[in-house]
């Protein structure tokens, strides 16, 4: 069952969304079986800036029916801790390793790009587009036009593929995704969790230490397929679908709806082997729809 | 500091005893093939059945608990219902399902040579001082154990340790005020080579934090925090250390004291239930 994505070869479409396993933290906590029953095809990081970052005061998460709220704020080493500390460890990985980046503006995207097109541990770059520019106040992915003046930007500093991550926080998800393909995008993955917000039930303050945050889980799974369904009929690109994926099932609706791969990320935290269980339950309708 | 690895992924447990004792439950579940956690460790648990299975409801994440005992392939766990997690998990009876991850995160780490431990809990944080004070006694060193509690209620939860001094908030047992007060006379009796540990509500770790820096005493303090899966991927259950913040789920939950800068600003008990509709 193996699957061809931008010319990386894959055991299987089941991968994880950014930001909802950290391997190396994994490893400590499972030891080498880890390594042995690596859940996903592909690991992808959680996102890298160019600086280091603590992310946002606590408390970061609150759960909701069916999911959770996270406001957790891209905290990570930066670019420069990230290649020096955590690239030589996930490139023993057993599977290919696609980098997140983000950037407060083109010019530190670019920085990002370029650093890790030469590094051949890398097999592809996402593009976390969910956040401001700092330059012009509009959030890179929310507008086509700013996507498609970054993906053209970025698109010659690396041969590597180029996956956009869009977020739904967009009024016209795949007019962005179009943008992103006319640019040079090799592929697209969505979706990016949904904003949302809690409030302390005393003081009626915002609970989440970042104020607002990003709604996962079961939760979001419709929203997701109607997006990704969207996305479908507007991009000949692959895309990587996700969102409250949960069950093989989940992950074949996705996949009818128009996704090449798809990617696993709340169910995670319920089951640290969630993706080996849902690739396996795919695989097997996979068969049986064939059949 | 001290860790067993887990088992990769989520693990079915069969419950095979469940026992109340007064505004506490405890869950045996069946882990005979599972790795012997050390004292400190926790598990990330949830119930097999009407735990965010079907659709939109909750609970839904799994919830963290520190391990109460280890004792012939059965698993301890001390639950207290102060949400929908809890309240769900203290249903559970006899033959129902657990869905489990670990052990996990860091134990408590031995008293130094010569070294004279103190363990202090309060409330629902005697769990893992249970198991502790098992190993401690196991190796022959008797220590003192003080417990607070908020309530006669509370209080029935002092029988899973071994002699221990009790401290009520309401007077209804023992001293009449705060579990430090008992470790203030502790240290100010003898504080040489004493070594703290403490588990319990984030004022009662901050009050344990400052008397044990002000008088030279290490301590170590197994923390709570709302986390989302237990195993360092969701970046939820920070606590901020005078190096920033750290994930207690893979850095913790025991701390050394001296790394933390404000051991009240971390968590609180209610954030073990992840707020959302909780009752509190």
């Amino acid at each position: 069952m193996t699957v061809d994505f931008c010319g990386i070869e894959l055991a299987h479409p089941v991968i994880n969304g950014s930001g909802t396993f950290d391997a190396i933290a994994a490893h400590r906590a499972f030891g080498d079986e880890l390594l042995e029953r690596f859940p996903f095809a592909a690991f992808v990081s959680k996102t890298v800036t160019l600086e280091p970052r603590q992310g946002n005061p606590p408390p970061r998460l609150w759960e909701v029916p069916g999911g959770l709220i996270n406001s957790i704020g891209l905290p990570n080493k930066g670019l420069r801790g990230y290649i020096e500390h955590d690239l030589p460890w996930l490139a023993e990985l057993p599977v290919p390793l696609i980098v997140n980046v983000m950037g407060f503006s083109r010019d530190e995207v670019a920085e990002l790009v370029a650093a890790f097109a030469e590094r051949p541990e890398v097999g592809a770059l996402e593009l976390n587009v969910s956040c401001p520019n700092v330059e012009t106040g509009l959030v890179m992915g929310a507008d086509p036009g700013e996507t498609a003046r970054l993906v053209d930007r970025v698109r010659q500093l690396t041969d590597k593929p180029l996956i956009v991550k869009l977020t739904p926080n967009a009024t016209d998800v795949p007019a962005v995704a179009g943008a992103a393909q006319a640019a040079g995008a090799d592929a697209v993955s969505l979706i990016n969790t949904l904003r949302g917000m809690a409030l302390h039930p005393k003081t009626g303050q915002p609970w989440l230490g970042g104020g607002t945050g990003g709604v996962s889980g079961a939760a979001v799974r419709a929203v997701a397929l109607a997006q990704v369904h969207a996305v479908a009929q507007a991009v000949e690109i692959p895309i990587i679908g996700m969102g409250g994926v949960q069950r093989g099932s989940d992950a074949l609706d996705l996949m009818r709806a128009g996704a090449s791969l798809v990617a696993v990320g709340t169910e995670s935290f319920r089951d640290p082997a969630a993706g080996e269980r849902i690739a396996s339950e795919l695989a097997e309708l996979l068969a049986s729809s064939a059949a | 500091m001290t860790r067993t690895t887990a088992p990769f992924g989520r693990r079915p447990a069969v419950v095979t005893a469940r026992e109340e004792h007064g505004a506490y439950v405890v869950i045996r579940a069946c882990d005979a093939d599972g790795p012997v956690p050390r004292a400190g460790q926790f598990y990330m648990l949830s119930a097999a059945e009407r735990w965010g299975g079907g659709e939109g409801e909750r609970p839904f994440l799994p919830r963290a608990f520190s391990v109460l005992r280890a004792r012939a392939g059965e698993l301890h766990f001390l639950i207290e219902d102060v949400g929908p997690g809890t309240n769900r998990l203290c249903e559970l009876g006899r033959g129902d399902r657990l869905n489990l991850v670990g052990p996990l995160g860091n134990g408590f780490a031995p008293p130094r040579e010569g070294g004279r431990p103190i363990l202090v809990g309060g409330g629902v944080g005697i769990a893992p001082l249970a198991i502790w004070q098992d190993e401690l006694r196991a190796g022959g060193t008797e220590s003192p154990v003080l417990l607070g509690f908020r309530d006669a209620a509370h209080v029935h939860g002092a029988a899973l340790l071994t002699n221990p001094t009790v401290a009520t908030d309401d007077g209804s047992v023992g001293h009449h005020g705060l579990v430090t007060d008992l470790l203030e006379d502790e240290l100010d009796g003898r504080a040489d080579e004493a070594e703290v540990y403490a588990c319990g509500p984030p004022a009662m770790l901050e009050a344990v934090r400052e008397l044990c820096a002000e008088r030279d005493v290490p301590a170590q303090l197994a923390l709570e925090s709302g986390m989302a899966c237990g195993f360092g991927a969701c970046f939820g259950c920070v606590v901020p250390t005078v190096d920033g913040y750290v994930r207690l789920c893979v850095d913790g939950p025991v701390m050394e004291a001296a790394a933390l800068a404000d051991a009240s600003s971390v968590g609180s008990s209610a954030d073990a239930e992840l707020r959302g509709a909780g009752r509190r």
